[in-house]
């Protein structure tokens, strides 16, 4: 190759080398960067090999989507047998809500996203008009799932299951638990010697025992303390312990975010001679709750993954439905496949719930970092 | 009055006493009247009856003529059982997890990515359902079992391992045993000043480890190999001898392990991504080799960082551990808040007792937190 000059700043750029750019750079960096990140590489092909294969096989090529029963399906194919929830796929979605008010439940659900949307959405247009309906919303939503009023055929607690029990535990726990939750963080901070002590005392109680624990307790009695005679739905005493219980948890992840703020954010308001509620409303709050979406959406998340406890004490949520559909001899011995499909319910519902709170961590994030 | 801040305050705090004396008063009232209907007392007396019900994993001897206090204990114990598998397994899991997930290795790193995501946004119940609904539904009949080596055995009744039993002799080993570790503790605290007065260091864990390893086996073999095995066989249904693990057990140890697993995998990434990345560049550029770089200056920080919600983590390991009634495990719920509840109709007495038992576990453990907390917390500044 001859040698070519150049006048100086005139050089030509070079080509990076060969092997750090590209598809083949981008492999060999990530990938085969040293002998023992290319056994891992290699380790996990195999083990993604045999899993995807595994699962692709049994979950669709082989398995059966609609049988009579179990020893059917056998004869169909030796995967998967879905037929066990396509069955059923009403009973799991909306326990046993008669099937001609159905509707009433889907426009509830479907409601709900708009309901919500103006208070997770801060952007979104004509909020302030949406916002009045979220406020409407909770008794919209009460009168057309228990019916009772204007001519809706009056449906019983004991009812409802499947996912819409879920949804309704999770939200109504999840909207009653953050106003607690916030006033025992305040309650933990108070300078009040009698306040403090009681909500250290409720918190600590709330998160030291099992939530299995508080749900019997609702369960058997409950009753027990109330005056005699009175008797209200299970269905509202297992809500009240979620919200407790998640509340507790709340009021931690809250503290930590008042605890956060530098302190002299606290002696500028005294200097302006705001007095405590508006200090609270307009200095601690709102950079507390920001710090602490992410905990407090985890929160939210956990308490709506633990309202399958429910089943314990016999409520027919996803997880009830499923075991009562096991226990039918048709369909004896394909756990699996129902805990699976119910666990795939779960895993859509809060990965959704912790992309939105990355979402608005991000959106709300002001820090100069 | 009203204007003055002290007094307002104590105002306000005696009006808050006030009510909850009332708010207290009031429910005692309603209990003592509900009772009163029902001809109810409160008595602990029903702890020293017998139970009258079979427990099928036990550490300490129980039989159904035990009380219900014993049957309380033995509930008690498998939940510290089932506790301690489930914390080796999620340990282990996570630790390894959150340092994939950290590896420059995009497909594993991904792989551990999914792995969390996919574990911990499903609930821990349906975990342990599934768990045990694959032991019990796809693991083989006993007389089919999975052997390994014809000494393990994996079958939808459990899991059978050898059970090694002491003969004659053995005190040798033990004494063997404790002889070593007595001389690593001295050999280490020996190397240490050998290592500030001169700066020589020496291989202290290796030697150590082989001396622990090899100085029992070395007394295991002159004693003439005192111990022998108990091997599980099958006889009729099921198999007899050896140590047994009950597919609940087992079950809920997985479920457990793998769920917090996927918790404690992110405490480990967060804790080490919280380090400063000066620190790391700070040890290489002097010239510390990379495993040196993490167990001595990486790891030691990000300990402080981890330890706290590492601990939050096994205490709801400890109290998810609960949820074993849902497959039939007798734990101290199932037992104490399960049966002996039913049986003696005592809700208000055994709720109490369950608890106020992991009440005191969780404080405890919360107060040795904050101990350990103030010990290791950053001193100045």
């Amino acid at each position: 190759m001859s040698e070519k000059t150049y006048k100086p700043g005139n050089y030509p750029d070079l080509p990076p080398p060969p092997g750090t750019v590209g598809v083949y750079g981008w492999i060999r960096q990530n990938l085969f960067s040293s002998i023992s990140n290319s056994l891992l590489t290699i380790i996990s092909v195999v083990l993604l090999y045999y899993l995807i294969d595994g699962i692709i096989g049994w979950f669709f090529l082989d398995a059966v989507f609609d049988a009579d029963s179990k020893i059917a399906c056998r004869k169909i194919d030796d995967g998967a047998c879905w037929a066990v929830i396509t069955r059923r796929v009403g009973q799991f979605v909306y326990g046993f809500y008669p099937e001609a008010e159905r509707w009433r439940i889907d426009i509830t659900f479907l409601t709900m996203f708009v309901a919500f949307a103006p208070l997770l959405y801060p952007d979104i247009p004509k909020r302030k008009w949406l916002l009045y309906f979220s406020v409407f919303y909770p008794f919209f939503a009460f009168v057309l799932i228990m019916g009772g009023y204007f001519g809706l055929q009056k449906i019983e607690y004991s009812l409802f299951g499947g996912f819409m029990l879920t949804v309704i535990l999770g939200v109504c726990g999840i909207v009653c638990s953050l106003p607690l939750g916030i006033l025992l963080a305040l309650g933990r901070q108070s300078n009040l010697t009698v306040v403090r002590t009681l909500s250290v005392c409720f918190i600590e109680f709330m998160r030291g025992v099992p939530l299995i624990t508080l749900l019997f307790v609702a369960s058997s009695m409950l009753n027990y303390f109330l005056p005699p005679g009175t008797n209200f739905s299970i269905l509202v005493r297992v809500i009240i312990m979620f919200t407790f219980f998640s509340a507790a948890y709340i009021a931690e992840v809250i503290r930590g975010g008042i605890q956060a703020i530098p302190k002299g954010q606290y002696e500028a308001a005294d200097a302006l001679g705001m007095n405590y509620w508006q200090k609270t409303r307009f200095i601690t709050l709102p950079q507390a709750l920001k710090i602490s979406i992410p905990g407090i959406v985890n929160t939210f998340i956990g308490l709506y993954k633990d309202t399958t406890l429910v089943v314990v004490i016999g409520l027919l949520d996803p997880l009830g439905i499923g075991r009562a559909a096991l226990a039918d001899t048709k369909w004896n011995g394909l756990s699996t496949e129902t805990y699976l499909f119910v666990a795939l319910f779960f895993f859509v519902s809060c990965f959704a719930m912790s992309r939105y709170s990355l979402w608005l961590e991000n959106k709300l994030n002001t820090d100069q970092k | 009055m009203w204007r003055n801040e002290k007094s307002r305050e104590i105002i306000v705090q005696i009006i808050v006493l006030f009510f909850l004396g009332w708010f207290i008063s009031w429910l005692v009232m309603n209990v003592n009247a509900n009772f009163e209907a029902l001809g109810k007392d409160i008595s602990f007396e029903f702890l020293f009856i017998p139970a009258g019900y079979d427990i099928n994993q036990y550490l300490i001897d129980y039989d159904s003529r035990d009380s219900h206090l014993r049957a309380g204990i033995v509930g008690l114990l498998n939940t510290g059982l089932v506790a301690f598998f489930g914390i080796i397994l999620a340990t282990v899991l996570g630790i390894a997890l959150g340092i994939i997930r950290l590896s420059k290795n995009w497909l594993a790193s991904k792989i551990a990515y999914w792995y969390v995501e996919f574990t911990r946004n499903v609930p821990i119940l349906l975990h342990i359902l599934l768990w045990h609904g694959i032991i019990i539904n796809t693991l083989p009949h006993p007389r089919k079992a999975i052997s390994f080596g014809d000494v393990t055995f994996l079958s939808n009744r459990g899991f059978y391992i050898p059970k090694p039993l002491a003969e004659s002799g053995i005190e040798l080993v033990y004494l063997f045993l404790v002889v070593a570790i007595i001389f690593s503790i001295l050999f280490s605290k020996y190397c240490k000043r050998k290592q500030d007065l001169t700066g020589i260091q020496y291989p202290v864990f290796w030697i150590n480890f082989s001396v622990i390893f090899f100085l029992p086996l070395i007394a295991f073999f002159l004693s003439g190999m005192p111990v022998s095995l108990e091997i599980p066989a099958l006889k009729g249904f099921n198999f007899r001898g050896g140590m047994h693990m009950s597919p609940e057990l087992a079950a809920l140890t997985f479920a457990l392990g793998i769920y917090t697993a996927a918790f404690i995998a992110e405490i480990v990434r967060a804790g080490i991504l919280a380090i400063d990345k000066g620190q790391r560049e700070a040890a290489e550029s002097i010239g510390l080799k990379p495993s040196k770089v993490m167990n001595l200056v990486i790891l030691p920080q990000a300990r402080r960082v981890i330890i706290p919600p590492l601990t939050s983590q096994y205490l709801n390991l400890t109290k998810n551990s609960s949820l074993a009634i849902a497959i039939g495990y007798m734990d101290l719920v199932a037992t104490l808040g399960g049966i002996s509840l039913n049986q003696t109709g005592r809700e208000m007495e055994t709720m109490l007792i369950v608890m106020l038992i992991y009440l005191s576990v969780s404080l405890s453990i919360s107060a040795l937190m904050n101990w350990y907390n103030s010990k290791v917390k950053l001193v100045g500044r």
